[in-house]
């Protein structure tokens, strides 16, 4: 458009600007999003004509997302740079006019802010990683070109629902990531348990997504909108009246469930140990560094919301510290290495809830990068385990579990990168300085004991949060020691088999192990100023979080980092906690005597409770599954089904129509006589409405 | 004027037509009770038309015409009654009774 036009319509400078730059952008958006397309196209394409075809597919599903990524890098650099003097800049780039319904109007467009900027290059570098990784992982596998088909797509999905720029299309990521999670969950769907793991992830997400709904809704009728910038501007305007009221409470806490759903919070977390059915890279890109973040990111975006109403964030915070120490004390006797880190991933997306209820956004979303590296690097490392576990087993003709660290030990010396790689992890997601997990787990607990100075309730989640570092330190050490370390128990046959994984596999993991080391970098705190820039992640966030920061500085909510006595306190404990966890983990796990699965004995006492996840999915079954099924069968089916719409409804009907048609026939005598009488008596009524009308 | 006695006379010969058509099985003798009530409207047509000007007479002669052709096709087809069932009594024919 031309400047001279934009200056008749009297257009402030900057807007003239955000709009050029949003027209601007649309090509590299529609590129991003565009290439995993493509790779899903032509992939799904191989996996039906030509499955075989595994070379073009290796250069395919990589390919797409690694160029993918190279573009994000590139629109980083562009917009970095602007943004530095222009720092409220949020660009937003409209590919077509979606819903225009009356008041309505949805239109296809993406937003590119220093948020979804950083959960654009979250999700296109690690996927990336992922997507390398499994090149090797999956290469014997018949389903290869399917399986990037459906990576692919996730990713596409993923990207939609982080640059969407309104609610509605935020929600067709969220639905989409649904889809291709159930689809890899289910991907070896000739096992019954896998296909009834993908219908669970899906069933128990609807009921997430029902909340996403209503959320919607009550946000288009309170501000008669559903863009961020809408929103959230009205949001901070309308602050004062809004404030603690029932409308926002609802908003958020209807929002809060979808994120329950997806980001597997209690009560909906059951899925996600059970989604570990699938292939390891994707629980390591799925269900650990970016779908089930999704709900710390969605409380991110709509901060100001969350500021507004402080109950939805006390019971954010809540819901996050007793999900992140319920998780951790289950994955204290999990024996399959995946379900640990799947309850791993329960608990520190607690944490991350933990963090954003308390309204440190920056530190929740700070601990949802680092968490990527790290979970995603220890899921590779036990993806890559699992793959010498298997090929062991599979030499040998065992029927052994490849997955179950009873049959593990010692693996340190047959995998020496992996067990390095994941030593590395395990540091970081403890809490050992100067690993990313230290800063970003201390500054959410800080954060959480600070807001507990005016709210005292939070200082209880610290304490709950504490807890679980300490447990978590433990679980990853017995981790640890159990695979890697102590006596070989694969079994005498197997145990020459067993290899490191090949470079393309070593090759992701080094690069994630660098970041699970320099992640920490992204946002140091204050006290370690000495060790870089401090605080570069939450001056980046600023503008988005500016508007939250003010309500909650006019609200009183605002979180106080301690300073002083108290801050070095938390620090101390936290590295104490972290270092007792790991080493009371490692020294108890190695004298333990582990023994190979076959031969375990049958645990005890709480143990055995812990074994057997609280129970919580045999409580469901009885309390919601049984009663619902029952509830089909009985009433739906017996009643409602065969009685009602069978009975009343089809065979009703024709009944109905049969006995009208005998009653009709009874007319057709066949006599003409009686023809005529009718005839007559017609005629006489037409002639008394002539004449009488 | 016989405008009046002629419509009653009319209304009389159409009732005794109805009247026979209802209560005869015979087909020939209801055929005659049809053509009883044809020309009974024809004597109030041939009435009305002192009153409303000659097209009344003119219709006459159209409802003759239709009387002519509706005796043709009706004698031929009870005459193929009688062939098929040795009888012209209406109560044994229902063959379209449902």
């Amino acid at each position: 458009m031309p400047h001279a036009l934009l200056a008749l319509a009297a257009l402030p400078a900057e807007a003239h600007d955000v709009m050029a730059l949003g027209q601007e952008l649309r090509l590299p958006i529609a590129l991003i999003l565009g290439l995993p397309l493509l790779g899903f196209l032509l992939n799904g394409a191989l996996a039906l004509w030509k499955p075989d075809a595994k070379g073009a597919v290796s250069l395919i599903g990589p390919g797409v997302l690694i160029a993918a990524f190279g573009i994000a890098v590139a629109q980083y650099l562009k917009l970095s740079h602007l943004w530095h003097d222009q720092p409220e800049l949020s660009p937003v780039a409209t590919l077509w006019n979606w819903l225009p319904v009356g008041t309505l109007q949805v239109p296809f467009a993406f937003q590119l802010d220093q948020l979804s900027m950083v959960m654009l290059l979250v999700v296109t570098g690690v996927g990336s990683l992922i997507h390398l990784f499994s090149v090797g992982y999956m290469k014997a596998d018949p389903g290869y070109a399917r399986y990037f088909a459906y990576l692919n797509l996730f990713v596409m999905f993923m990207l939609v629902l982080v640059l969407g720029a309104s609610f509605p299309m935020m929600f067709i990521g969220w639905e989409g990531v649904g889809l291709c999670s159930y689809l890899l969950i289910g991907f070896w769907f000739t096992e019954k348990a896998n296909a009834d793991a993908g219908k669970k992830a899906f069933i128990v997400n609807r009921i997430g997504d029902f909340g996403f709904l209503v959320a919607m809704f009550l946000i288009w009728q309170t501000f008669g909108s559903l863009d961020y910038a809408n929103v959230f501007g009205k949001a901070a305007d309308a602050s004062t009246h809004l404030a603690g009221g029932a409308t926002i409470t609802a908003i958020t806490l209807f929002l809060f469930l979808g994120c329950t759903g997806k980001s597997a919070q209690i009560p909906l977390y059951t899925w996600l140990p059970d989604a570990m059915a699938g292939p390891t890279p994707v629980s390591a890109l799925i269900h650990a560094a970016t779908m089930v973040t999704a709900g710390v990111y969605l409380v991110a975006r709509a901060n100001v919301l969350f500021a507004l109403a402080p109950t939805t964030q006390a019971v954010v915070a809540g819901v996050g510290a007793l999900t992140a120490l319920f998780a951790a004390t289950i994955g204290l006797r999990q024996y399959d290495i995946k379900k640990v880190l799947a309850y791993s991933t329960v608990s520190q997306l607690g944490y991350m809830f933990l963090g954003v209820g308390t309204g440190a956004i920056t530190a929740g979303v700070f601990h949802l990068a680092t968490h990527a590296f790290f979970k995603a690097l220890l899921f590779l490392g036990s993806g890559s385990v699992i793959h010498a576990m298997h090929h062991a087993y599979h030499a040998s003709h065992s029927h052994d579990d490849p997955q179950d660290m009873r049959n593990m030990g010692g693996l340190a010396k047959y995998m020496p990168i992996t067990a390095t790689l994941m030593g590395i992890a395990t540091l970081a997601i403890a809490g050992i300085p100067p690993f990313a997990g230290f800063f970003s787990k201390d500054e959410i607990l800080a954060f959480a004991f600070g807001r507990g100075e005016h709210t005292p309730i939070f200082r209880v989640y610290w304490a709950m949060g504490a807890t679980a570092a300490l447990l978590t330190a433990f679980y990853m050490a017995r981790l640890m020691a159990m695979t890697f370390f102590g006596e070989n128990r694969t079994g005498d046959e197997a145990r020459h088999h067993l290899h490191e994984a090949p470079w393309i596999m070593t090759g992701p993991l080094v690069v994630l192990g660098v970041l699970s080391i320099a992640g920490g970098w992204l946002n140091l705190p204050e006290f370690a100023a000495s060790l870089g820039t401090p605080e570069l992640l939450h001056h980046w966030l600023h503008p988005i979080l500016a508007a939250g920061d003010r309500v909650a500085e006019t609200l009183g909510t605002a979180p106080a980092l301690p300073e002083g006595g108290a801050e070095h306190m938390l620090i101390g404990l936290a590295i104490a906690l972290a270092v007792l966890g790991l080493a009371a983990g490692f020294f108890t796990t190695l004298k333990a005597r582990t023994v190979p699965a076959h031969d375990a004995p049958p645990e005890h006492g709480f143990w055995k409770v812990l074994y057997h996840k609280y129970y919580v999915d045999e409580l469901y079954d009885a309390v919601i599954v049984r009663p619902l099924e029952a509830l089909s069968r009985v009433v739906l089916w017996k009643q409602v089904d065969q009685g009602l719409i069978d009975g009343a409804g089809v065979n009703g009907a024709a009944w109905a129509s049969r006995t009208l048609g005998w009653l009709g026939s009874r007319l057709q005598s066949g006599l003409v006589g009686g023809y005529v009488v009718l005839f007559l008596v017609g005629a006489l009524y037409i002639l008394g409405m002539v004449v009488w009308r | 004027m016989l405008l009046g006695p002629a419509l009653a006379l009319s209304a009389l010969l159409f009732a005794i037509g109805v009247t026979g058509v209802l209560v005869r099985r015979n087909a020939i003798v209801i055929y005659m009770c049809v053509e009883l009530m044809l020309n009974a409207v024809n004597l109030s047509f041939v009435a009305l038309s002192t009153a409303h000007g000659i097209s009344g007479q003119v219709f006459v002669f159209f409802v003759m015409t239709v009387a002519a052709a509706e005796a043709a096709v009706g004698l031929a087809i009870i005459l193929a009654i009688f062939r098929h069932h040795k009888s012209v009594n209406l109560s044994n024919i229902n063959l379209l009774k449902g």
